[in-house]
């Protein structure tokens, strides 16, 4: 046999006596770990220092401001070239003042805050039905290929075609606007779902089988983690669908005297006030944007635990 | 299973892979007899897609064999690949400790010997960097001490344990690569491991290998084996190193052109 020829020359562990020793490798010890720190040393190279707050607070702001200084003077701009008479389109000067009454009323604050918990209700059931829906679907191949294309098609029809059904089973009820957000938001969760699950690394999937991860545990420790991002981006777009559902809910299925931003946004057209309007457009805009910058940043702080994508 | 001789600890006889079935099926692996002793380090040599790959596979139970028996007598085995694979999420020491877990070690033991391994790896102060923050010849090491911790019994040692390579340094520069052979070595040696060691690098077959075991391709069988005489330590660019790796390469040359043919 060819290994017996080789069995001197092999190395016996049972007679090795001090086992670090300089014979061992083709360096001295003491000299290979010098090597090898020295290279990880270089390889590491230096690590930029971080920025102070205030400067990196001030660089993310500067363009923002920016941006709704030029939108502001687009506005001015419109205005001033007497498109439309001041009472039907007032400009920035007339509506700021406006804007600064209103959010001093508490009519304002409990508009924001009915609409804000049905949207959070909304986008609660939408995210815990996406997460059923999307662990069953990847976890069944029967069932992504019966669904997975539907949930797709969803994804993409506009929510306020289903209005018309939704007010038909709920008549005008909290029930119809929830229904109508729920179906909205739900299809991105569960596609940011299944998509992190089909997308994990396939030489992760192999290192977790050496290790024996298989079952729940291989959920647990390693395609629940691993799908995570692709799970936030779901979120984050679901949680789009999610407020613009809801809008188009509050300004079709008024109920009773409720008073919601879109019960606000109505009476304003009906008034012809578009000061309060646009006043309440800007709420509208500032609290998506809020929240979806919330799901960007814990979508980059994820990104750079990680390391996905270095700079 | 069989028992294995004392002098075998991997016996693979008559092993056999073919992939799909009917007249599209490709034969891997075509009849491969390979014994490997404890404590042996064994490479494997081979053009690319001759089953190197496919062999580490099948001993280490990820893949069935179409034909033919593999016998670890029982040895924990663990499998490293050319890429770290190590998960994103975790830290480096948490990266140890879920393979630790995995292995059964109780919770309150676990830190301790991922330090232990870390340090045999000589990067015992890099636990609580994520894998991105280090060069690539450090997560590799770090994919080695996770390997150790899959094998590793109790008291460190490695007798029961076979380590499969799969061509783990073939992403890495030629310096990093020498201290990492330096560095295998050493651990093979202080662990008294069972290495077998998959590369297409003819001298690093050389250098580290106590026989270099060359296989040919589609379908893969052992064309022949060539003990390496060469005392430890060896150096990779030494001459003798050099003058084995020719002969080696000019069998795999020949190997390789009857595919022109
Ligand atoms: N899962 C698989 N299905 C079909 N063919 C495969 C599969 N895995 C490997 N092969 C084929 O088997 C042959 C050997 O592959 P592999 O073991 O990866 O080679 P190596 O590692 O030596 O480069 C190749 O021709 C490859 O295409
Ligand atoms: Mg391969």
């Amino acid at each position: 046999m060819v290994h017996d020829t080789t069995r001197d020359t092999a190395h016996d562990p049972a007679t090795e006596t001090a086992p670090d020793t300089a014979r061992d490798t083709g360096r001295a010890p003491a000299r290979l770990d010098r090597e090898l720190a020295g290279l990880d040393a270089l390889e590491l190279g230096g690590a930029g220092r971080p920025r102070r707050l205030a400067i990196r607070l001030w660089s993310a702001l500067w363009p923002m401001a920016a941006a709704v200084g030029i939108a502001l003077l687009a506005w001015q701009a419109v205005v001033w070239s007497g498109w439309k008479d001041p009472w039907v389109l007032p400009g920035p000067a007339d509506t700021l003042p406006v804007f600064w009454d209103q959010i001093r009323t508490g009519r304002f604050w409990d508009a924001i805050a009915l609409t804000m918990w049905r949207a959070v209700v909304g986008f609660a059931v939408a995210v815990a039905i996406g997460l059923a829906v999307g662990a069953l679907v990847s976890r069944f191949r029967v069932l992504r290929r019966a669904f997975g294309s539907l949930i797709t098609g969803l994804q993409t029809m506009p929510s306020i075609a289903w209005f018309p059904l939704a007010i038909l089973l709920f008549q005008l009820s909290e029930s119809a606007i929830l229904f109508v957000v729920v179906l909205g938001a739900a299809p991105s969760v569960a596609n940011g779902l299944i998509a992190g699950v089909d997308y994990t690394p396939p030489i992760l999937l192999r290192a977790g089988k050496v290790m024996g991860l298989r079952g729940v545990l291989l959920y647990r420790h390693l395609i629940m983690p691993a799908s995570l991002p692709s799970c936030v981006a779901g979120l984050k777009q679901g949680w789009a669908f999610a407020w613009r559902s809801l809008m188009a809910g509050e300004l079709l299925v008024i109920i009773g005297d409720t008073t919601s931003l879109g019960v606000l946004l109505a009476q304003a057209r009906e008034l012809n006030n578009t000061a309060d309007m646009i006043s309440y457009m800007i709420v509208i805009l500032v609290i998506g944007i809020v929240i979806d910058q919330l799901f960007g940043a814990a979508d980059g702080a994820l990104r750079r635990r990680w390391g996905v994508d270095q700079d | 299973m069989t028992a294995v001789a004392t002098d075998t600890r991997v016996r693979l006889t008559g092993v056999s892979k073919a992939f799909g079935s009917g007249a599209s099926s490709l034969l891997a692996l075509d009849r491969v007899s390979l014994d490997v002793a404890p404590g042996e380090f064994v490479c494997l040599l081979g053009a690319s897609g001759c089953g190197k790959s496919t062999l580490l596979n099948l001993v280490a139970d990820l893949d069935r064999p179409s034909a033919g028996t593999i016998d670890t007598g029982g040895a924990r085995v663990a499998l490293m690949f050319q890429e770290p694979a190590l998960f994103p999420w975790l830290t480096v020491t948490g990266n140890l400790e879920l393979a630790l877990k995995m292995r059964g070690v109780p919770r309150r033991d676990r830190r301790a010997r991922a330090a232990g391994l870390l340090d045999s790896v000589r990067l015992g102060g890099f636990a609580k960097k994520r894998p991105h923050q280090l060069s690539g010849g450090m997560r590799q090491r770090v994919a080695l001490a996770r390997a150790l911790a899959l094998t590793e019994d109790d008291t460190g040692s490695g007798q029961d344990t076979v380590l499969l390579m799969d061509e783990p340094f073939g992403a890495l520069d030629a310096m990093t690569r020498d201290l990492l052979h330096d560095e295998i070595e050493r651990i093979w040696r202080t662990r008294g491991l069972t290495v077998l060691f998959v590369t297409h690098n003819v001298r690093e077959a050389v250098r580290l290998g106590d026989r270099v075991v060359l296989l040919s391709s589609r379908p893969g069988r052992v064309v022949e084996e060539f003990p390496v005489p060469m005392e430890r330590p060896r150096r990779i660019d030494s001459a003798e190193v050099a003058a084995l790796a020719a002969t080696i390469t000019d069998r795999l040359r020949e190997e390789v052109s009857r595919h022109g043919a």
